[in-house]
């Protein structure tokens, strides 16, 4: 056989989250559709029926509005089993106001979702995961799923070779999509994988069971996003599922200090029912997340997928596992499986997501200038609020806070968008009237800003 | 409707878009099924009715002209939008999202042929019926 797949070639996948189902998924698919048989197997040592870390892939949880669109359109309709609640709209909280942006159309096309069974609390399970749910698709088209981990790889004869403790198995293509919070890395570098690793950073994710009633009436149908002036904190969100809501934290190493000092401000204070105490749910982890991708995430039948190679900056990561979990895919069946291969074809898919993270490393320096600096803040805010108040008017900056914090636009079309004069002469006047002491306050107060809590 | 649930719930009998509309987005069927009507004159005729999962209101996003046909939910239907820029900068990134559409055309295509051959037939019937019985009469 030489290095295109042909009828009968074996693919092995390690790693089956997201990136590794979607990949076979995809795989498996497109060989169909060249009526081409392939024997796919995907190393998975987690159960994610399992609740608690043993069937976690520790995420926030949110399927974004332009992957739920791509996957609909893709035959792959998430179902209410799986969705925990359909979001609609964002709230966005600074300490003194908080605001609320709705979907376009009013629709509820943002997916909460749990990755595995859910947190480790959890008495009744209600929903599935989203993890074992694209890993059935997978195997409903074929995919053998082998529940191991690979502890070593190696070469045979110029194919990769996975050695398990009942012997071994070579493989035509081998896929990684192990993530970057396993050791996976160690077993990509025994292939010969050089240069850099992804560079990463620790998160921090807790799931608070308050019961769905409450979520209900607090939280709805909405994430809710801090605006908040925290060193190394550049998102948190709270978002409502179940009878959970996750808290997500993500930024620069964040610990405990800081995430107590999350908790304790007036603003997520002010989110929460009045009756509920601050602190840390029993299912809590802080995991690593990927911040720079991998410098070369391919040798001749090897390629690497979703984290474990490039991730788009703390929004949309199944996005990214989707884009190159796909474009991998397209390129084994469609050209073939050397590193040229991947070079030309899966490469390009790859670089978009790097470089636009290029981008929204630069948003999100400006967008910490602009929290540290209260009339800005609020200005930014206080635009957004008027847009919403106003059906019909232009709704500069609440696009570009939606696209931001949904992670629904790439960094590069947001940052361009920022730089129309119109975006900056009303946020330079928004901001000037948010610092304008009691004589804005009264103006705001005229134009009615529409905050909602 | 349920808290998990995607799209938009449309009532029964509720408009999702209409006839000689400008298309800006086409529709994923999350559940229920709606009807697709073609409006001539007075007269409205039902050219199919789509069911959970399906895609409809994709012509418009190809060909850029006015909607052809109205689509209405029958019973309570959810549907999701998916809007036309986002697709077509999709569709460039990733040429095989048109994949299934081309496959949903072809489809539509095969049963169009089906029911224009039946067609076709129906009047070849009933003029040969009326030779027919004349010549038992002669």
């Amino acid at each position: 056989m030489g290095m295109l797949l042909e009828d009968g070639s074996r693919v092995g996948v390690i790693g089956g989250g997201p990136a590794g189902s979607l990949f076979a998924y995809f795989l498996l698919t497109f060989a169909q559709r060249m009526d081409m048989p392939l024997s796919v197997d995907i190393y998975e040592p987690r159960d994610f029926s399992k609740p608690g870390p043993a069937g976690c892939n520790m995420c926030g949880g949110i399927v974004s509005e332009s992957l739920v669109q791509a996957l609909a359109v893709d035959g792959i309709n998430l179902p209410g089993s799986i969705v925990q609640r359909g979001i609609d709209s964002y709230v966005l909280h600074s300490e003194r106001e908080s605001i609320r942006i709705d979907t376009p159309l009013r629709e509820k096309r943002i997916a909460a979702i749990h990755r595995g069974g859910g947190p480790r609390d959890i008495s009744e399970r209600t929903w599935g995961g989203l993890d074992g749910y694209l890993l059935k698709l997978a195997q409903d088209l074929g995919a053998n799923v082998v529940p191991t981990r690979v502890g070593e790889v190696g070469w045979d004869d110029g194919r990769p070779r996975v050695k398990l403790k009942d012997g071994e198995r070579t493989y035509d293509l081998l896929v990684g999509a192990t993530g970057v919070n396993s050791s996976g890395w160690d077993l990509w570098e025994k292939l010969g994988f050089e240069g850099k690793r992804p560079e990463t950073t620790k998160a921090y994710i807790t799931e608070l069971n308050l019961g769905n009633r409450t979520i209900n009436e607090t939280f709805g149908n909405s994430m809710h996003v801090f605006f908040l002036d925290m060193p190394r904190l550049d998102c948190a969100a709270i978002i409502p599922k179940g009878d959970y809501v996750t808290v997500c934290l993500l930024g620069d190493d964040i610990d405990h200090d800081l995430v107590h000092t999350f908790f304790e401000n007036p603003a997520v204070q002010r989110a929460f029912p009045v009756t509920w105490i601050a602190g840390e749910g029993a299912c809590h982890c802080s995991p690593k997340i990927n911040l720079r991708e991998a410098s070369k995430p391919f040798v001749d039948r090897v390629v690497l997928i979703g984290d474990c190679g490039a991730t788009r900056l703390y929004k949309d990561g199944i996005g990214a596992a989707y884009r190159t979990a796909k474009a991998a895919a397209r390129t084994a069946v469609f050209s073939g499986v050397t590193a040229s291969d991947f070079e030309k074809h899966y490469l390009p898919a790859y670089e978009l997501i790097a470089r636009d993270n290029r981008f929204g490393r630069l948003i999100f320096r400006v967008v910490h200038r602009v929290k540290a600096f209260p009339p800005l803040r609020h200005g930014a805010l206080k635009m957004a609020a008027r847009e919403q108040a106003r059906p019909g008017a232009s709704r500069r900056m609440s696009i570009v806070l939606w696209d931001m914090f949904t992670g629904s636009a790439p960094y590069r079309e947001i940052f361009f968008r920022t730089l129309d004069p119109r975006f900056w002469v009303r946020f330079g006047w928004s901001s000037i009237r948010a610092g304008g002491g009691r004589r804005g306050k009264q103006m705001e107060a005229a134009h009615g800003t529409g905050s909602a809590g | 409707m349920e808290p998990g649930a995607l799209g938009r719930e449309y009532e029964d009998r509720e408009v999702i878009c209409r006839q000689g509309d400008r298309g800006d987005c086409m529709y994923v069927i999350q559940s229920g099924t709606v009807d697709v009507l073609h409006q001539d004159g007075g007269a409205e005729v039902l050219v199919g009715t789509m069911k959970a999962g399906e895609i409809v209101g994709e012509m418009a996003l190809f060909d850029r002209q006015p909607r052809s046909a109205t689509v209405r939910a029958r019973g309570a239907a959810r549907v999701l939008t998916l809007d036309k820029r986002a697709f077509l900068r999709r569709v460039h990134e990733d040429p095989s999202l048109a994949f299934r559409l081309l496959e949903t055309m072809s489809q539509r295509i095969r049963a169009l042929n089906t029911e224009l051959a039946s067609l076709k037939q129906a009047p070849a019937a009933t003029e040969r019926e009326p030779a027919r019985l004349a010549g038992r009469r002669g």
